[in-house]
């Protein structure tokens, strides 16, 4: 039984394996962090603990998210603690039990690419599933925020 | 009381679970007693005349003595029967409490440790009878001649003396054990998770209030907010324990270790109430102790020896604790031989960890560092006590696992000293909350010295530059200023331009040696917050020590006070912050000569100075005199031709001497210039051209450095800031740039 966890980002239709996500939230309060990574966003107060926020459109080197649209918060269990990633809209639970899949779409390109575990192909539409763990840890210091 | 009347455990108690009960509550009430028993007894040892000691000491056996007799322990109870009997004459006065016999009551403090051990494990007391250590107890409490000489008690008078050995209920206990109560950890544990799911209601609450117009729920949620807040952060401070809860055995380790090998130490222990997150207390009991043994093995000399080199006898070893900036910082300092580089050095050689060459160029503090390598003791023989392949590294090792650090400072015949440092995971510090660009950050209390205004009519002094780093005369110290805005890449907080006379907020901070300005926005309220370690995707930042929740729940990033001290200051790196640039000023001083200084004005408002005795003359030249000549402008001095040139020129480089418009001749304002003539060699003048000569005032014993070539530093005269320029050096670029543009000169 896989059953993933979908949101969209940037209109694409985005999953991640559902036992590693602790908890969905609605937008929190950010505090930013100058001189970080451009993908993180700041930093939220989860229950009095202290947890990084990622931009999953700066992660995935997608463009901005629009000024009016507050982003979800995705948190998920990593090596390093609790990470909250930051997604346009939550989607359903989707089980891709016997769903016909294919690796990364040649048309995608660029960084993101790493990050793709599969895309399953959906009735309407596709899902792309992530590899978490590589979307946690970022290699590189990419998404760097210009001064 | 007799064997008659003795109650019995089987008498009262209802139930084996009920007897299990008490057993628990006597073990850990007896653990905490032994603790104290240790510490007694060697207090009583230092001083053999103190009741205190006694009576405290007297009243622990004679505790565990009753409890064994009630649980029916019988080998336990004849042990701590025996040790009162010694002890109670001692207390009357009528032994002396000799080292043999403080011995030997330690002794049976672990004997009767080992025995909670075994009760703890089985329910019942084991086999082990202790016989001769009972033995020993009572041979002990014949009188021998030659001990009953000064050393004797007043004897307690009878009212304690019924106290002691009544019921142990009413015991006098002290007033520190009364306030506190015992908590189990995991009912800590526990309140902590119930904290955080009502975080979390709470937060609900005020969100769903925010968007009512209903004002009294409004005020009811943020009432809710804040206490809440207040709940967590106290519960969160339930986990702390004091340091001394880990350095409680030591001082024992330290005495047997002593006795053991004919030296004599003394402990001096300062900061124990400092307090650490449970977890960490754990992982660095060990570290300490090895620490500890290896002063007293390696680092401390014989008496004999102490005294040979004109030291005490009776050496030091002080154990330090105290928080520093979300740090707990924890020393351990011997006044011994200290680090042995020679010996280092060839041990390191023999043993193949460096190169004969490499050993050459190590510093003496690259050796010292070199006891950190694995594989690395000083030991030529594995000695008894300090254990086999347990080596330093293995003690950093341990403390880098838990976040921290480990360095080591030593002077040989003087002492070495060991610091760690370790990150708070859980710890509270007073802070200073500021603000820059509309967010808010802690600064922690520990590092301010003060805060300054400026700009306000009262101080009357702004902010001034030199060259372009701002500056701020405090006091008649200069002291360099860091932009928080400019430094987090965001909106700067001091307004570009030299020198400033609008409103600014300086928070004056001590970073290790070096103090510094921090210009923010605004200044907040003081709170204290909780430290949290930086998440791992931002570790690498070196402005950001760790993060907190403000009082209204909200995130604030804690300042690293030495990250931005180093970051902005054209100070080395990471080498500050090491122990051996502790007592060498950072900023190194740049000793001016003796004789005076000649000030004088350049480019309207800007001070600069030369020495003196570099200038021959100072002279005036109408306009007309001043002509141009090949490479440049020249007037006729004196049978000579003396080349004439501008400050910035001379500042500026070849390019500004001799490019197109360069010439002193543009910007001669009035009359005539104003030129320092200057011997740049044994037959070479150069001619400064400067605005106005200010004075001529006495050169400061030594200058803050400075950033640029040409200037050998700036210095507070006659109460401005003025850069005071190495004139030799000026000149002699002046020709050699003339040399390169322009072929020998005519």
């Amino acid at each position: 039984m896989s059953q993933l966890t979908t949101f969209s980002v940037d209109s694409s239709l985005f999953g991640i394996d559902i036992t590693r996500v602790q908890e969905i939230i609605r937008p929190q309060e950010m505090t930013p962090v100058p001189l970080a990574r451009g993908d993180i966003e700041g930093l939220i107060n989860l229950r009095g603990q202290i947890v990084t926020a990622m931009d999953l459109r700066r992660r995935l080197g997608l463009p901005e998210r629009p000024q009016e649209m507050s982003p979800m918060n995705v948190v998920v269990r990593s090596d390093h603690g609790l990470l909250s990633l930051l997604v346009d809209d939550i989607g359903d639970v989707l089980e891709v039990d016997g769903v016909a899949f294919a690796g990364p779409p040649e048309t995608l390109r660029g960084e993101i690419r790493d990050l793709v575990a599969r895309t399953y192909m959906l009735e309407s539409e596709l899902l792309i599933e992530l590899d978490l763990d590589r979307v946690v840890n970022p290699s590189t210091q990419a998404g760097q925020k210009t001064p | 009381m007799n064997e008659e009347t003795r109650l019995r455990s089987s008498d009262i108690l209802e139930s084996a679970d009920e007897r299990n009960e008490f057993i628990q509550d006597f073990l850990v009430e007896s653990y905490e007693s032994l603790d104290r028993l240790d510490h007694d007894l060697l207090a009583l040892e230092g001083d053999p005349e103190s009741a205190e000691a006694i009576a405290g000491i007297f009243r622990t056996v004679h505790t565990i003595k009753g409890a064994c007799g009630f649980l029916a322990f019988t080998k336990l109870e004849r042990l701590t029967h025996a040790a009162e009997s010694l002890l109670g004459l001692i207390r009357d006065g009528l032994l002396v409490a000799t080292h043999e016999r403080m011995s030997v009551l330690l002794e049976t403090g672990d004997a009767i440790r080992e025995k909670l051990a075994v009760i703890e494990g089985t329910g019942d007391e084991g086999s082990e009878t202790y016989s001769s250590l009972v033995d020993r107890l009572k041979a002990l409490q014949a009188d021998s001649a030659d001990e009953t000489a000064a050393h004797t008690f007043a004897s307690p008078d009878s009212e304690s003396g019924l106290a002691s050995s009544g019921d142990p209920d009413h015991e006098n206990r002290s007033a520190a054990a009364d306030s506190t109560i015992r908590v189990d950890v995991q009912v800590l544990d526990g309140l902590m998770t119930l904290v955080g799911e009502l975080v979390l209601a709470r937060n609900q609450i005020v969100d769903r209030a925010a968007v009512q117009h209903d004002a009294s729920l409004k005020t009811a949620a943020q009432r809710l907010n804040l206490l809440t807040s207040e709940l967590q952060e106290r519960v969160m401070k339930t986990r702390l324990q004091p340091i001394g809860s880990v350095w409680s055995r030591l001082p024992r380790l330290v005495r047997d270790l002593a006795l053991a090998e004919g030296k004599r130490v003394r402990m001096v222990i300062e900061g124990e109430e400092t307090e650490l997150d449970r977890s960490i207390i754990e992982a660095i009991r060990d570290p300490l102790a090895h620490l500890v043994r290896n002063a007293v093995d390696h680092g401390v000399e014989t008496p004999g020896e102490r005294a040979g080199s004109g030291k005490a006898q009776e050496a030091t070893l002080t154990l330090r604790a105290f928080h520093e900036g979300g740090q707990v910082n924890i020393e351990v300092a011997d006044d011994g031989r200290g680090i042995e580089t020679a010996k280092v050095r060839d041990l390191a050689v023999s043993r193949g960890l460096i190169t004969p060459e490499q050993a050459i160029d190590m510093s003496e503090r690259d050796l010292h560092l070199m006891i950190f390598t694995p594989g690395f003791s000083t030991a030529d023989v594995v000695t008894n006590v300090s254990g086999r392949g347990v080596g330093t590294d293995v003690v950093r090792s341990n403390i880098e696992r838990v976040g921290g650090s480990i360095d080591v400072q030593s002077r040989m015949g003087e002492g070495t000293t060991f610091r760690i440092k370790i990150p708070l995971t859980l710890a509270i510090i007073p802070a200073l909350v500021v603000t820059s660009g509309n967010q808010r950050y802690a600064v922690p209390q520990v590092n301010l010295l003060e805060l300054v205004r400026t700009g306000d009519e009262e101080s009357g002094r702004g902010i001034e530059r030199v060259y372009d780093a701002p500056v701020y005369r405090l006091r008649d110290r200069l002291l360099p200023l860091v932009d928080l805005g400019a430094e987090l890449g965001e909106k700067p907080s001091l307004p570009s331009g030299r020198g400033s006379d609008a409103p600014a907020t300086i928070v004056v901070l001590r970073a290790d040696e070096q103090q510094f300005g921090l210009v923010v926005d605004g200044v907040n309220d003081s709170a204290e917050i909780v430290v949290k370690p930086l998440e791992h995707y931002l570790k690498g930042i070196d402005a950001f020590a760790g993060a907190t929740i403000l009082g209204d729940g909200r995130v604030a990033l804690i300042l690293d006070v030495v990250g931005l001290a180093s970051k902005a200051m054209d100070a080395p790196g990471d080498d500050q912050r090491h122990l051996s640039s502790l007592g060498e000023d950072v900023a190194e001083p740049v000793t001016g000569g003796a004789g005076s200084l000649l000030v004088f004005t350049n480019a309207g408002s800007d001070r600069m100075a030369v020495r003196l005795d570099l200038i021959e003359r100072l002279e005036v030249f109408a306009v007309e005199y001043l002509e141009h000549s090949g490479s440049g402008d020249v007037v006729q001095y004196r049978g000579e031709i003396l080349p004439l040139v501008r400050i910035e020129e001379l500042l500026g480089g070849p390019e500004a001497m001799f490019g197109p418009g360069a010439g002193p001749l543009a910007g001669i304002v009035g009359d005539g210039a104003q030129v320092l003539v200057h011997r740049a060699g044994s037959n070479r003048l150069l001619g400064v051209i400067v605005d106005d000569i200010v004075d001529v005032v006495d050169a400061p014993s030594s200058l803050q450095p400075a950033g640029r070539p040409g200037v050998a530093g700036t210095a507070v005269l006659d109460g401005r800031v003025t850069e005071v320029l190495d004139l030799d050096e000026l000149s002699a670029g002046h020709r050699d740039a003339a040399f390169s543009l322009v072929g020998a000169p005519a």
